[in-house]
């Protein structure tokens, strides 16, 4: 059953060659899959994407029928005269594009992602977003009609389909369906069909972080930080992988944010043990991030890297160039000022980080880390 | 995206209730208020953007582990002006400023002689359960 998701993207591509809209290619293709799922445990066809092929063409005219006005089903059918394409895999790539539209919001994008691209359930992505699953499915057709009447072949830049696959990995797991692995798995399929240095930036990024994902939660879920991990737990397979990959990226020189990040978290991964870390080379991968990027988190995660290579009183000099409403900015001030003795204070900056923290992990960590320093 | 809860409250400090009670609306006054709720509900599962939404009874009991033998049951430790939660709307958005509008249009519901009632409105935000997957 698993191959099935990899050939919705190139079933809703034949359709769409053979005239169909895209809007009713995708409901036609999601209501195959779904029948797909319901039949093919007693009985799997020999070929998967013959038998996809075949329902979904009968889905997509069953819906076409099914509207009301002749006139309507008419330039519904055949509305898209679709240019000439090769093969499946630029219908793929194609669909990639498409459902990260520039004019999608993140969530909309993210949602048809999953469905077009990734072949996912609505019922699926609702359980993972943790929301009802016919608020998830007005989200995707309002997203398809954003897209109505927008031109199909390839809008926005790659950056945009890289955003959206950010996103997914983002979001870990909940329910059933494992989005950072889900995210992998797209961006492979996509780094496979396109060669761009920050597909393979992102890539390498995403196999580095997750091959910590082991280490990074204890058994009852409280968050380990990367100081604290147990490095045996790593995947090196992944690592190792990741950083082959963001080598020949980096090769290329057309370096990028994703190439940068993975290019810390390649420094990180290389690490032994943590005080085998080479902070002053994570610094100058920060230098390069906030000109690629004027983002206030890649500073003040250069304070830190500048804590860890220069001291605690050069981080804390850092720090104070930022503004202190950023998300974490409290926590790393926490950890500064306990790196240079002031326990006291430190232990009011855990505490007062903890009551800042957007998660449950954090907070709990957070809280831990101030009893810690109130005990000493 | 992000998760929010908006409450409303039955009760609360005289200076934030500064609109005629529901019970002294006219029935067609009341008919429209929950009109405007229930539109304002569908239009949001029109948006993607609905969770849930749920009204509490005003009944409601204080409960607490007791050592002494006494009943752990009480009518609650608060005073009389204690707020008093009616119910609740969770909202997936994109940020904290559609947040910030719906709860304000939420809020325009329409209360005696048809004005907006200008309830106050309590927004805060969920907490995700874990960090994202890159710390």
């Amino acid at each position: 059953m698993n191959g099935v998701r990899d050939l919705v993207p190139i079933v809703i591509g034949t359709l769409e060659r053979r005239g169909a809209d895209f809007a009713t290619a995708e409901d036609a293709v999601q209501d195959a899959l779904i029948e797909a799922f319901r039949t093919w445990p007693e009985n799997e066809p020999r070929d998967m994407k013959g038998w996809l092929i075949t329902v979904a063409w009968r889905k997509f005219l069953d819906r076409v029928r099914a509207e009301s006005s002749r006139a309507t089903r008419e330039e519904q059918a055949f509305a898209l005269s679709t240019e000439p394409r090769t093969t499946s895999a630029d219908d793929t790539v194609d669909l990639y594009f498409l459902c990260a539209h520039p004019d999608l919001s993140p969530a909309s994008a993210v949602a048809l992602t999953l469905r077009a691209v990734g072949g996912l359930t609505t019922r699926q992505i609702a359980e993972a977003y943790l929301v009802p699953e016919a608020t998830m499915a007005q989200r995707i057709s309002r997203a398809k009609r954003t897209l109505s009447g927008r031109r199909l072949n390839r809008p926005g830049t790659v950056s945009d389909v890289l955003r959206v696959l950010y996103l997914v990995f983002n979001e870990g797991y909940s329910g059933d369906v494992d989005l950072a692995a889900e995210a992998i798995r797209l961006t492979r399929v996509l780094a496979a069909s396109i060669d761009h240095p920050e597909v393979s930036g992102l890539l390498a990024l995403m196999l580095i972080h997750h091959a910590r994902r082991e280490a990074r939660f204890t058994a009852d879920g409280g968050l380990i930080t990367l100081v604290e991990q147990d490095r045996s737990l790593w995947d090196t397979d992944l690592i190792a992988e990741g950083i082959v990959m963001l080598q020949a990226a980096l090769a290329r020189e057309d370096l990028g944010e994703f190439q940068v990040q993975a290019a810390i978290a390649a420094l990180h991964a290389d690490a032994q043990r943590v005080e085998d870390t080479d902070w002053p080379q994570i610094v100058e991968w920060y230098d390069e991030l906030l000109k690629l990027c004027d983002s206030p988190i890649a500073a003040l995660n250069r304070a830190v890297a500048i804590g860890e290579a220069d001291g605690p009183v050069a981080g804390l000099a850092e720090l104070r160039r930022l503004d202190d409403g950023l998300p974490r900015y409290f926590a790393v001030e926490a950890h500064l000022r306990e790196r240079s003795g002031e326990f006291e204070a430190a232990a009011k900056l855990y505490a007062k980080a903890a009551g800042k923290a957007n998660n449950l992990a954090e907070r709990e960590h957070l809280i831990r880390q101030a009893a810690r320093m109130n005990a000493r | 995206m992000a998760k929010y809860l908006m409450l409303k409250h039955y009760k609360m400090a005289p200076e934030y209730m500064q609109y005629t009670p529901m019970d002294q609306w006219s029935p067609d006054e009341v008919d429209a208020h929950i009109q405007y709720m229930n539109d304002f509900a569908d239009r949001l599962k029109e948006t993607g953007e609905f969770v849930d939404s749920q009204a509490l009874s005003p009944e409601g009991t204080f409960v607490r582990f007791d050592v002494d033998g006494k009943p752990p049951v009480t009518d609650g430790p608060f005073p009389e002006t204690k707020d008093l939660i009616a119910g609740w709307m969770v909202i997936d958005v994109d940020s904290y400023d559609r947040a910030l509008a719906l709860a304000g249009e939420l809020s325009a519901a329409p209360g005696a002689g048809g004005e907006p009632i200008r309830e106050w409105l309590e927004l805060r935000p969920f907490m995700g359960v874990t960090p994202s997957t890159t710390a």
